[in-house]
């Protein structure tokens, strides 16, 4: 799992879940992936991020090391900025550990970098 | 016994190892998943040239993933299947995975997507797999659940097989009363191979449906008069074989069932000199 997908991942499909966000990730394995940088494509999904839950996750998972805790107006001329976030973005990848609802505590493994977000009969709305 | 795969077994059970394993060797599934998401990346009408975060719904293999990568855009790919996640997770696949059931919800963030699509996973919801499955629910929470995590004027386009007319109307009123507008764009309607469906779907406001592809005449008073003709016709019965008002019926049918045509020219059906 990239950590894009965790800034965009939310447990609110849980019964009696409101916002289910952000998950806590607990890692037990952690791997880079080199991917093609598009700088054009980080400034435009900047935006779009919860900044302050990526750079929690990023720290959480111990590839926080760069990334500013608050994101500066104009970061799209920053292309040192936008690489770092690029990495964490895309190229950091969860493989194992799991994920943990705020609000209920429910558990959702990560297994071979998928996190498995099935539900049971019970917790659906 | 039928012969869609919804019928056989649930998606999770269906989707095993060996199915899995068909969608990255037969090399016929590959071509239409491809040609099918590339259908749906032209209703989607995204900006032209800028990168976009897709969702892409039962992403499978992520066959339909590489036709998005190929136009440059990140995807998040959602599917049931644990076996053919496995088999993105070896192709190799840009985007990033999550196993996930898409009856229970689209489990993300409000407003993060530009755009969804979804290639032959809408039918599956359609049945009741389990006893606590109600498939009316399930479209609602799925569609109530992906609108909210569309950006405002995103689209979202679902090529999908419906059985019949009324599963069309369900899926249709369960995705307007989520406040979605849109509709269904059938391409190629005259052929049976062909013959495609499209769940066009619009968040910002309604605009008109996209063309179908192999449609020409599909204003209805046209319609009729094309009926008209046609009945006419068939009083003076078919046109006498091999002669060029032959070949022009018949290649007018290919050109209805959306087949390959060469152009009607002046050679079109004309007799070799005898010299030859």
């Amino acid at each position: 799992m990239k950590l894009i997908t965790h800034n965009m991942l939310t447990s609110k499909c849980l019964k009696g879940v409101m916002t289910g966000y952000p998950l806590a990730i607990n890692a037990t394995d952690v791997k880079v992936k080199e991917v093609d940088f598009n700088p054009e494509f980080i400034t435009r999904v900047i935006p779009k991020l919860d900044w302050e839950v990526l750079w929690v996750a990023a720290n959480s998972i111990g590839h926080g090391e760069g990334l500013p805790k608050t994101l500066e107006p104009k970061f799209e001329e920053d292309e040192d900025l936008l690489k770092r976030v690029h990495k964490v973005l895309l190229e950091v990848e969860v493989e194992e550990g799991n994920l943990t609802c705020p609000e209920s505590g429910r558990q959702f493994p990560i297994s071979k970098g998928i996190p498995n977000m099935l539900l049971t009969e019970a917790e659906v709305q | 016994m039928s012969k869609r795969p919804e019928h056989q077994a649930p998606p999770e059970v269906f989707y095993n190892e060996d199915e899995a394993r068909k969608y990255t060797q037969n090399s016929r599934i590959m071509d239409i998943q491809a040609q099918m998401t590339e259908r749906c990346l032209e209703l989607l009408l995204l900006p032209e040239d800028t990168p976009c975060l897709l969702l892409d719904i039962g992403c499978g293999s992520g066959l339909s993933g590489a036709v998005l990568e190929e136009s440059g855009h990140m995807w998040i790919g959602m599917d049931i299947s644990p076996a053919m996640l496995d088999v993105a997770k070896e192709r190799e696949t840009e985007g990033d995975l999550v196993l996930s059931d898409m009856g229970e919800g689209v489990p993300f963030r409000a407003g993060c997507f530009d755009g969804a699509v979804s290639v032959s996973a809408l039918q599956w919801l359609f049945n009741a797999d389990k006893k606590s499955h109600n498939p009316v629910k399930r479209l609602h929470q799925f569609f109530s659940t992906l609108y909210a995590c569309l950006s405002r004027s995103a689209r979202a386009v679902f090529q999908f097989y419906p059985e019949n007319e009324s599963q069309m109307d369900l899926v249709t009123s369960q995705a307007m009363k989520a406040g979605f507008y849109g509709g269904v764009v059938v391409d190629f309607p005259n052929s049976a191979k062909a013959k495609k469906f499209f769940l066009v779907l619009m968040t910002g406001g309604s605009a008109p449906l996209p063309q179908a592809l192999g449609t020409e005449e599909t204003d209805n008073s046209l319609q009729v008069k094309y009926a008209k003709r046609e009945a006419t016709r068939n009083i003076r019965g078919k046109p006498v074989k091999n002669t060029r008002a032959w070949i022009m019926e018949k290649k007018e049918r290919r050109r209805k069932q959306g087949k390959d045509t060469k152009p009607d020219t002046k050679y079109t059906g004309r007799k070799r000199s005898g010299r030859f």
